[in-house]
């Protein structure tokens, strides 16, 4: 059994309005020295797949049909065996 | 035109959508479950507004790959006609029938409101009978109605006359306070290179009787009804 982990991120050059909003709630609670904030998602999926490197590839194809929307955002994915 | 409205879990207005087509052609539209998958006959497919899917993941990202999607392709690759409203173009733009994406509002509020857009062409089926260059108001109700496409694809949409409508102040200009959702070059439709599907985020289906405080939506309902 392997764990991937995908994490999907807005691609640079997208506007992402929940970044900045977090960026100015750090800033309302204290913290200086906050010069950007970009907010993504991870998805964890457990696969029944014990070979690293296939599940890797199971779960790139899996990020590029359905979790990650490639028009505005990339993924990278990490594989725990 | 026989018309079909697919329903997704989620989706909420399918019945105003039903209305407004009913209204303008006389005939009520076939509503079509997101598990069926023959949409033989049908002309016209309507993909109408809500929160399908709860929203889970992306907007129309589940339903994009629901079962009745498959004849959905079908129905444009033989040239069939479809009107996504609101979560429909979400769903539209996420089956990649049409191009680039909707992102949250830049705002990040929910427009609940209206809107004034300009008929950028009025030589397709859905805008036969408003003129070019004309303003109507339409209603805004999205959380994530920001379109967003490459500079590329962008240019692209324009150089072939793609746009098929904008957000602009009452008087027809587009400038940014009437662009609230910070739509790339205040974009609130597009058409597929065939003209045959238009993808929107306003509501025109919301303005089709006095009694709904104005009929500014119809001529789209009458101009699909008269096709």
């Amino acid at each position: 059994m392997v764990k991937a982990v995908v994490t999907v991120m807005l691609k640079n050059g997208v506007l992402d309005p929940q970044g900045k909003a977090i960026a100015h709630a750090l800033g309302t609670l204290g913290f200086a020295g906050v010069n950007d904030v970009r907010a993504g998602k991870v998805i964890e999926l457990e696969l029944s797949e014990t070979d690293p490197a296939k599940a890797r590839a199971t779960a790139e194809e899996m990020a590029r049909r359905l979790l990650a929307n490639t028009v505005i955002e990339s993924f990278r994915v990490s594989v725990d065996a | 035109m026989k018309s079909a409205i697919i329903v997704f879990p989620g989706i909420n207005r399918e019945r105003d959508m039903a209305i407004a087509l009913a209204q303008s052609s006389g005939q009520a539209p076939r509503m079509v479950w997101h598990k069926e998958t023959d949409l033989s006959g049908v002309d016209l497919v309507v993909i109408p507004g809500g929160f399908s899917f709860g929203d889970y993941l992306r907007c129309g990202a589940m339903a994009a790959h629901s079962p009745v999607m498959r004849a959905v392709h079908e129905h444009v690759a033989r040239g069939g006609y479809v009107l996504g409203v609101c979560n429909g173009f979400q769903i539209l733009t996420e089956a990649g029938i049409l191009p680039g994406a909707l992102l949250r509002n830049a705002s990040l509020r929910f427009l609940s409101m209206n809107c004034h857009l300009r008929v950028e062409r009025s030589d397709t089926v859905f805008t036969g009978q408003y003129q070019k260059g004309q303003t109507f108001r339409a209603v805004m109700a999205h959380g994530d109605g920001n379109y967003f496409a490459s500079d590329a694809t962008l240019d692209r949409l324009e150089a072939e006359n793609l746009v098929a409508l904008r957000y602009v102040s009452p008087a027809g200009d587009v400038v940014p306070e009437a662009n609230l959702n910070g739509s790339a070059r205040s974009i609130a439709g597009i058409y597929s290179p065939n003209l045959r599907v238009l993808g929107l985020m306003p509501h025109p289906e919301d303005l089709v009787d006095p009694l709904m405080g104005g009929t500014d939506g119809k001529p789209l309902f009458d101009a699909l009804a008269a096709a």
